[in-house]
């Protein structure tokens, strides 16, 4: 059984690399083991572009198994034949995205056409013999460029320190960063996920964090940073003063400059940052989530051809901050016909097409309130079965609050030189179709 | 070139620009080829002029001409070394950059000629001072062993990547793991001995074979993993994590020093690190026993999983699986985490049906009503097959939880007036389940369903609600008359709703015999004489031979208790989830299935198959365990019915009359079963199998026993009173086949297993989709 298991290994590989178009052409092919053949792009392009059927983001056909991810208009695909490590693909290909968009702005037929020549010289690079390697966008940027290349002495130069960065302990900074005023800007944006059932109860709130850090110090800074994470707080002993305020982190997860057996052992956070922007940290809360937003629904359908909508919106945060850009989704009948939308504050809209009103505010105070009437007609259908109402999505970003109440404490810089850093701070809840409401 | 290549085209115009004498020109035109090559066009003639350009101090031309290198290099194997020169003098580069990009692509050409040139530079990159070269240059070993293997024995070049694995840069240490990671995994699919001669038909000792002796895990080694863990980088961490999932730990303490040190990787962003975490603190959590850690282990795996539902969907759904799968091992680590795993209206319907599955494994009396809510509200949406599987979850858990049963049936009986189709046909299916969980517990829905009769369109619904009505059939007053609607229908009906049409009526005429001799009759002549069905047809005639022959061994067989049914706690046998839990992340973690299912025919196909019957052993274990598997899948199916209206281990009557004309339906009986999933068609085919392979003992039946049955059939006849007296009086069934009825029905899941061990271990994947 011991032997047994030994042939199992889970590989790591990725065995070939594919870009398609939604045609099913070929942009970008990449082979890595002898025992793969180009046709095997053929069977990809039958069994999953032209299949509508295709409900899952892995086939596996005879031993060949393909991993896609759609984006915009192209597929990348990995392909393997044994049995490789599944998250740690779609991590490659997740990854290969945020590296494309970082390089031409947006991952697109169109851009991968025109730079086809960079993407190869980037797989070389990413990805050895179907091992990923180094992908931190902003070593890869120092040698694989777009512009045309430097003078051959300023290269030789060059990839000696190049070489040591990508392979260093600390691979995603350059020693010799220099600013003439160090700033790092601390960006906490919350997504809020919520599900409420018609009849008002929360089924399920809860905060995806996320904290971005755009870093412009000098030298190999070392950074402390703290948030009001309970455990820590209660750690220190400093219920009396802030444990009301504190929040319960229930995971967090780091860029991997955090030095995470620190974390593991006292729960601080420290690390060297990269220079420039990155996503510092992650998290995940679930207790006390105030919600931004109230929704208060009366949806009848008084007859077979009409329903009736009256919906109140209710800022709930604080009345000094305001949110923008707020968005929502109301579901209508498949058989309407029209809707006579009438709202007090911004504007609302039929949207045919999705079978939706969409009711815009560009800007809400925080305490304020807005009502929407509606009426939709209904085309009479012989077709029995009742409306399935989609929940109601609401989309806003609120400046200034969190909804999870995670405030950054403090950010400490130390650097040999000894310099002061000025630092910033910013919070931002939003939500982008996760904040659902039925009704 | 012998042939003189065309003088127009777009080759020869490519070759024009080649050879230009701009730089300019040559670097466009080498562009184009690499355009060319990626849609598709063969580039191949032009291999001489683009190795011209390969001289060349611009990084990114090199760049390209070695990337057509790396295409074309086995098409023209001669041409080849007139690029070694190249690429010897870049491997000596004083840019560390060239001299990787050159060993890098110099070991994967595929050329047997520029292997021996390469040798000697490898040696050298792999001691380089630089550390991205070393890097480069340890996996370039095992792209050479991919090739020819016995080229890294002669030149030591695996003692060197084992020296690697101390070197004081992560990356290094990283890329050398992973690289002895694969020449492990190459080796052992390699034939047996010698290396050079794949597909050899020699079959020497499986001792001979390389084994794992190419890369153990020694204490150590060990350190130095666990030391480059915290460093290297994500994609390096997850090789470094899978080669200590392989690690035996020789004690208790290491096993608890290695959970102690991974557990940190539980906090890196990258999903991949943590599900290899969890791996491996599966794997090595089997030898802690101390009471703390254990708990703070799964204490600590739980948020870490939750927070991978937060990920792009493909990632979300691979931990979804293996969330499953773990859920099947360790039930208690995500307890009070149900809630995460709601659906949102705009997932992707492959993350909503895992989901689902999830809910029900997290369900429990606290958390139920929430959950039916939840259930309730997704079987009013749009997607079909997803309704159907929401609403066959309120009827798991209602089997799963005895306390909530009977909000499960509420909401099922909310859900059948909601009256669309689809809906109500599941939710009769789930009732019927329910039904077997607990028996005479809500009859008084019974009539409702009734109501729906002519609603149900689909085979499975269709046959569930007759065997309902069939096995309540004392309490219905106008059974007879709702049986009779199918039986007018019989032809028509597939053969599912036929066999429960027969049995529903046979039942109906046990308890009422009165009111039913009519329909019995018609029905068991329909079953045998019109159907095409051998498995309807031989049914009937069992009954028909029950009835006329002993009344009460027909009783004791079609009305016998049937086994409770339970939700199982597994869906892949103990011995392959254990397997599974090993690798998780891995494919077959994805898929519920060891990897030897679906990657078959992995890199050497014949050798692999070759080594496998070598390993005999091995080979019963997994034929058991896959066994097992078939047999676990066989036990979740509550919805198989049918294998509760097998014979119970009755003597009832046997007859040597007819056994003549047996031959003829066996034959046809092992067609079927061929083809058919019905357990009962298996249990036929036991029967029928019996009858040939001892077909010479049996025309000659001991007189004794022959004598026993006239006494038999002779007292009921006897007994005129008896409305099982009309019945014999009937001409006797023209066939019979009662002779396997005196096999326990213990027989039957061997038989299954027999049946499906074939076939297992082929079956294809696709089916999950």
């Amino acid at each position: 059984m011991d032997q047994c298991m030994d042939c199992e290994l889970t590989d790591l590989t990725h065995q070939a690399f594919f870009i398609f178009n939604q045609k099913g052409e070929v942009l970008i092919s990449r082979l890595f083991r002898a025992d793969l053949k180009r046709s095997i792009s053929d069977v990809f392009r039958i069994q999953v572009i032209s299949n509508p059927d295709v409900r899952s983001p892995i086939i596996t056909l005879g031993s060949t198994s393909f991993f896609h991810v759609r984006v915009n208009n192209v597929y990348i695909v990995g392909v393997t034949k044994c049995n490789a490590s599944a998250a740690l693909v779609f991590e490659f290909l997740y990854r290969f995205v945020t590296i494309g968009r970082s390089y031409f702005g947006k991952l697109d037929e169109e851009s991968v056409k025109n730079n086809f020549v960079l993407i190869y010289e980037l797989l070389d690079e990413i990805l050895d013999f179907g091992y990923p390697q180094n992908s931190e966008i902003d070593t890869l940027k120092m040698y694989i460029t777009t512009e045309s290349i430097k003078s051959e002495m300023a290269v030789r130069e060059d990839s000696s320190k190049i070489t040591i960065q990508a392979t260093g302990a600390t691979s995603w900074r350059r020693s010799d960063v220099k600013y003439r005023k160090n700033e790092a800007f601390v960006d906490v944006i919350e997504t809020v996920n919520l599900l409420m059932s018609k009849e008002g109860a929360v089924l399920r709130a809860d905060v995806d964090g996320q904290i971005l850090m755009r870093a412009y110090l000098s030298g190999t800074p070392e950074c402390k940073f703290g948030l009001n994470d309970k455990l820590v707080l209660a750690k220190r002993g400093d219920q009396t003063s802030k444990s009301d305020s504190a929040v319960e982190l229930d995971d967090c997860q780091f860029h991997q400059c955090v030095r995470l057996g620190k974390f593991d052992s006292d729960r601080s956070i420290s690390f060297i940052p990269p220079d420039g922007e990155f996503e510092l940290m992650r998290y995940r809360s679930t207790s006390n989530i105030n919600l931004p937003f109230r929704l208060q629904t009366h949806v009848t359908e008084p007859s077979r051809s009409r329903v009736e909508y009256t919906i109140h919106l209710r800022a709930s945060f604080d009345s000094k901050l305001s949110a923008n850009n707020v968005v929502l989704r109301i579901p209508t009948p498949l058989n309407t016909t029209g809707v006579q939308a009438k709202v007090g504050v911004g504007k609302a809209k039929y949207v045919p097409g999705e079978n939706v009103i969409i009711w815009k505010i560009p800007k809400i105070q925080g305490a304020q309130e807005c009502t929407l009437t509606a009426e939709a007609d209904l085309a009479s259908t012989t077709h029995r079965q009742a409306w399935s109402r989609p929940p109601i999505q609401v989309d806003f970003s609120v400046v200034m609050f969190t909804a999870s109440g995670l405030l950054v404490r403090f950010l400490k810089v130390f650097e040999k030189s000894g310099y002061q850093s000025v630092k910033w701070v910013r919070y931002l809840s939003k939500a982008n179709g996760s904040y659902q409401i039925r009704f | 070139m012998a042939m003189a290549p065309p003088r127009k085209g777009e080759n020869w115009e490519l070759r024009q620009q080649l050879n230009s004498e701009y730089r300019d020109k040559r670097a466009d035109a080498i562009k184009r080829v690499i355009a060319n090559h990626t849609i598709g066009k063969d580039c191949s003639g032009l291999f001489p002029d683009v190795v011209k350009n390969m001289q060349t101090e611009d990084l990114e031309q090199k760049k390209l001409v070695y990337l057509y290198l790396m295409n074309y290099a086995k098409t023209q194997p001669e041409l080849v070394i007139l690029a070694v020169n190249t690429f010897v003098k870049d491997t000596a580069d004083p840019n560390p950059l060239v001299r990787a990009l050159a060993i890098r692509t110099m070991s994967v050409l595929r050329a047997e000629k520029i292997l021996d040139y390469l040798a000697s530079p490898l040696s050298k990159c792999l001691k380089d001072e630089n550390p991205y070269v070393r890097k480069t240059a340890a996996l370039c070993v095992a792209k050479v062993f991919d090739l020819k293997p016995e080229l890294c024995v002669e030149y030591g070049f695996i003692e060197t990547l084992r020296d690697l694995i101390g070197d004081g840069n992560p990356m290094v240490v990283a890329n050398a793991v992973a690289a002895l990671a694969d020449i492990h995994e190459a080796s052992l699919n390699l034939p047996p001995s010698p290396p050079s001669s794949p597909g050899g038909s020699s079959s020497p000792p499986p001792s001979a074979r390389p084994s794992s002796s190419l890369f153990i895990i020694d204490q150590p080694t060990l350190t130095k993993l666990l030391v480059a863990l915290n460093e290297c980088s994500e994609w390096g961490r997850i090789a470094i994590l899978s080669t200590l999932a392989r690690y035996k730990a020789v004690d208790e303490k290491e096993s608890e020093h290695i959970c102690e040190r991974v557990v940190p990787q539980f906090q890196h962003v990258n999903a991949a690190v943590v599900l290899g975490a969890v791996k491996v603190i599966m794997i090595h959590i089997k030898n802690v026993t101390r009471e703390d850690l254990l708990k703070s282990l799964t204490r600590k795996m739980a948020p870490p999983l939750v927070t991978l539902i937060s990920s792009p969907p493909e990632v979300q759904w691979v931990a979804l699986r293996n969330i499953n799968l773990l859920l099947q091992k360790r039930p208690d680590i995500l307890a009070n985490e149900m809630r995460v795993f709601f659906c949102k209206y705009n997932d992707p319907p492959y993350v909503k049906v895992e989901q689902l599955e999830i809910m029900v494994r997290l369900a429990n009396e606290k958390n139920v009503d929430t959950l039916l809510g939840e259930l309730k509200e997704y079987a009013s949406e749009v997607d079909v097959d997803f309704v159907r599987k929401a609403v066959r979850a309120v009827g798991q858990v209602a089997i799963k939880i005895d306390e909530a049963a009977e909000r499960c049936v509420s909401v099922l009986m909310d859900l059948i007036e909601t009256r669309v189709s689809y809906v109500v046909q599941e939710a009769v299916i789930v009732i019927k389940d329910i039904f077997r969980k607990y028996p005479h517990s809500y009859e008084g829905i019974i009539p409702a369903l009734c109501s729906n009769l002519e609603e149900l369109d689909e085979p499975e619904a269709k046959a569930s609600l007759i065997w309902i009505i069939g096995e309540y059939a004392e309490k219905i007053e106008n059974a007879d008359e709702l049986l009779g609607t199918f039986l007018d229908t019989f032809k028509e009906e597939s053969y599912p709703v036929q066999l429960q049409t027969l049995t529903a009526i046979v039942k109906l005429f046990l308890k009422k015999p009165d009111e039913s001799q009519g329909i019995v009759q018609k029905v068991l002549q329909a079953a045998t004489k019109d159907c095409d069905s051998p498995d309807v047809r031989d049914r009937a005639y069992i009954y028909w031979r029950l009835l006329s022959s002993d009344p009460a061994a027909a009783k004791s067989v079609v009305l016998s208790v049937r086994p409770p049914i339970s939700l199982p706690q597994t869906t892949v046998a103990p011995a392959i989830l254990e397997e599974l839990i090993s690798e998780v992340s891995s494919l077959a973690s994805v898929y519920h299935k060891p990897a030897a299912t679906f990657i078959g025919k992995g890199r050497l196909g014949a050798e692999e198959m070759h080594r496998r019957t070598l390993d005999a052993e091995e080979d019963v274990s997994r034929e058991k365990a896959l066994q097992t598997v078939v047999a676990g899948n066989q036990a979740e199916n509550l919805l198989d019915f049918d294998a509760d209206d097998e014979p119970a281990p009755t003597n009832g009557g046997s007859s040597s009359r007819g056994l003549v004309s047996d031959g003829v339906i066996s034959s046809q009986a092992i067609a079927s079963v061929a083809k058919s999933t019905n357990p009962l068609d298996e249990l036929m085919d036991l029967f029928s199998t019996a009858s040939m392979t001892a077909p010479s003992t049996q025309p000659i039946a001991p007189p004794s026993i022959s004598a026993g049955v006239t006494g038999l059939t002779g007292s009921t006849s006897a007994a005129s009173s008896d409305p099982f007296a009309s019945l014999s009086g009937l001409s006797s069934p023209p066939t019979g086949n009662g002779h396997g009825i005196q096999s326990p029905p213990a027989y039957q899941p061997q038989q299954q297993q027999k049946q499906t061990s074939g076939g297992g271990a082929s079956d294809d994947l696709l089916g999950l989709f």
